[in-house]
């Protein structure tokens, strides 16, 4: 089953609407890119363990993986204009994640693995105006 | 493994992108090359339907915000148009349409450079 499948099994079952079940799913796929891109460094024999804790009034998901830790501290602010202008594109993901979830952490157990934990609740305000225009 | 279709078609002095289904970071390395080429061709009014673009991640926008200052320096645009709601919602959480033109409709935009032709 494919990481969006999977996602979307889950968070339709928790009672979500349209738009949080796609926020979750694009909040999921941005860290997993993260993570084949800088953890893993594009390796394509590594493992990336996604686990879902559904509860009664949030759905958690946590994402492990076992390569190069992600210092979030790093990420800087995102600037539109900058990123156009400096033709950046690193930390667009990063952002995303923190519009599209309630919460975004990032744990990491030295030499063992790293984990990204995403929360969405499920009474929080939807994501963003998609549905207003 | 998900679908990812560019199709493009000019006409009127200016270029229209056709973009169907997952725009991720698998697909978006296809828009870059799309971009390329307009690019060495030297078309730089273009219009991206996104009607058929079914889900769009960072991997896809960040193709929209590497080329579109070269376009512009070139006195061209990339205006973006027909977004679903899901769609033009991952667009507005960036602020693109702070930066970029959104139009509900190709037509519109195509019309826009024909404004600005004249």
């Amino acid at each position: 089953m494919e990481v969006r499948e999977f996602i979307d099994a889950a968070a339709r079952a928790f009672g979500f609407s349209e738009k949080n079940i796609a926020n979750i799913i694009l909040a999921v796929d941005e860290a997993c890119t993260n993570i084949i891109k800088h953890a893993y460094h594009y390796a394509t024999d590594q493992e990336i363990e996604i686990s879902i804790f559904p509860g009664r009034h949030s759905f958690e998901i946590r994402i492990y993986d076992n390569g190069k830790a992600f210092d979030p501290s790093l990420v800087r602010a995102l600037d539109l204009k900058d990123h156009i202008g400096q033709k950046r594109r690193g930390g667009l993901g990063v952002y995303l994640m923190k519009r599209l979830m309630d919460k975004v952490e990032y744990n990491f157990i030295p030499g063992k693995r790293n984990e990204v934990h995403l929360i969405k609740y499920r009474s929080s305000a939807p994501t963003g105006t998609g549905d207003e225009r | 493994m998900n679908d990812f279709k560019i199709h493009h078609r000019d006409g009127d002095g200016v270029s229209v992108i056709e973009l169907k289904g997952y725009l991720d970071a698998h697909t978006a390395p296809d828009l870059e090359t799309a971009f390329q080429k307009l690019l060495t061709e030297k078309k730089y009014n273009v219009v991206v339907n996104c009607r058929d673009l079914s889900y769009i991640s960072s991997a896809g926008l960040g193709v929209f915000m590497a080329y579109v200052e070269d376009i512009r320096k070139n006195m061209g645009d990339i205006k973006l148009t027909n977004m679903s709601p899901k769609v033009y919602n991952v667009f507005d959480l960036l602020g693109f349409p702070i930066l970029y033109e959104i139009y509900n409709d190709e037509h519109e935009a195509v019309s826009r450079f024909k404004e600005i032709k004249k």
